[in-house]
């Protein structure tokens, strides 16, 4: 897994496709509203992406756009992020997580800001879920304590 | 012990078996479930969230604090791979 295995045919697929694979990932994420999605799914196509570069290329490549430190701080501004937005609707007099007191900062009705509430955690699931698959996948694949 | 650890599991079990007798049956249209719940979901979620698809808003709403919990979940999971997996340098 850690030395590189050149590969034109697979290297070239997997660097055509993998961009492909993380706008239908958020495509999925945002679209969550109206079609089967959300943040889970999308969470999960978007790491899944990262993992392919893995296994065309090498895990330094992988390492070099997402790092291990960095992974590990995503998957915890998700959660930031899930919380956050339920706190930020108790400081406007709401209850957590309701999200129709949103609407004063956000240009849209209470309706409106729900909706909008629920693409915000939405986002937070989602990167949770990327940076989670992709720590795991990390810790699974590297060489045992030589690459820390 | 191991027999007082086999009566004890064998009475829990039974207990819950017991239990699940007054459960409604799957899909009864007049359990609480399908009489409170379900209608008004359906009746009001696009009303109330403007969101088209009922599985969305359920799980991000109107159970939103569950899918806050299912989120740390994954994330606890995540931190608990790293604490066995990983080789710190000693």
């Amino acid at each position: 897994m850690t030395s590189r295995f050149d590969d034109v045919i697979i290297q070239t697929v997997c660097r055509i496709l993998i961009p492909f694979i993380q706008i239908f990932g958020l495509y999925v994420i945002a679209h969550g509203h109206s079609s089967p999605g959300g943040g889970f799914q999308g969470g999960v196509i978007l790491g899944a992406s990262f993992i392919l570069l893995c296994l065309s290329y090498d895990i330094k490549e992988m390492k070099r756009r997402l790092s291990r430190k960095r992974a590990i701080l995503f998957s915890a501004l998700g959660v930031i992020i899930y919380a956050g937005i339920g706190l930020l609707c108790l400081l406007f007099d709401g209850n957590y997580l309701d999200y129709g007191r949103l609407h004063r900062i956000l240009p849209v009705d209470p309706v409106g800001a729900r909706s909008m509430g629920i693409l915000g955690i939405e986002i937070g699931v989602g990167i949770t879920v990327m940076a989670v698959m992709v720590t795991i996948f990390i810790d699974l694949a590297s060489e045992e304590g030589k690459r820390n | 012990m191991k027999l007082i650890a086999l009566i004890a599991v064998s009475l829990t079990g039974a207990i819950l078996i017991y239990g699940t007798a007054d459960m409604p049956d799957w899909g009864d249209p007049g359990s609480a479930a399908s009489l409170h719940v379900s209608p008004r979901y359906i009746e009001k979620s696009v009303e109330e969230t403007s969101v088209p698809n009922i599985v969305t808003s359920v799980l991000a709403d109107y159970r939103g604090y569950d899918t806050l919990g299912e989120t740390t979940v994954i994330f606890t999971a995540g931190i608990a791979c790293i604490l066995l997996i990983r080789r710190f340098k000693r």
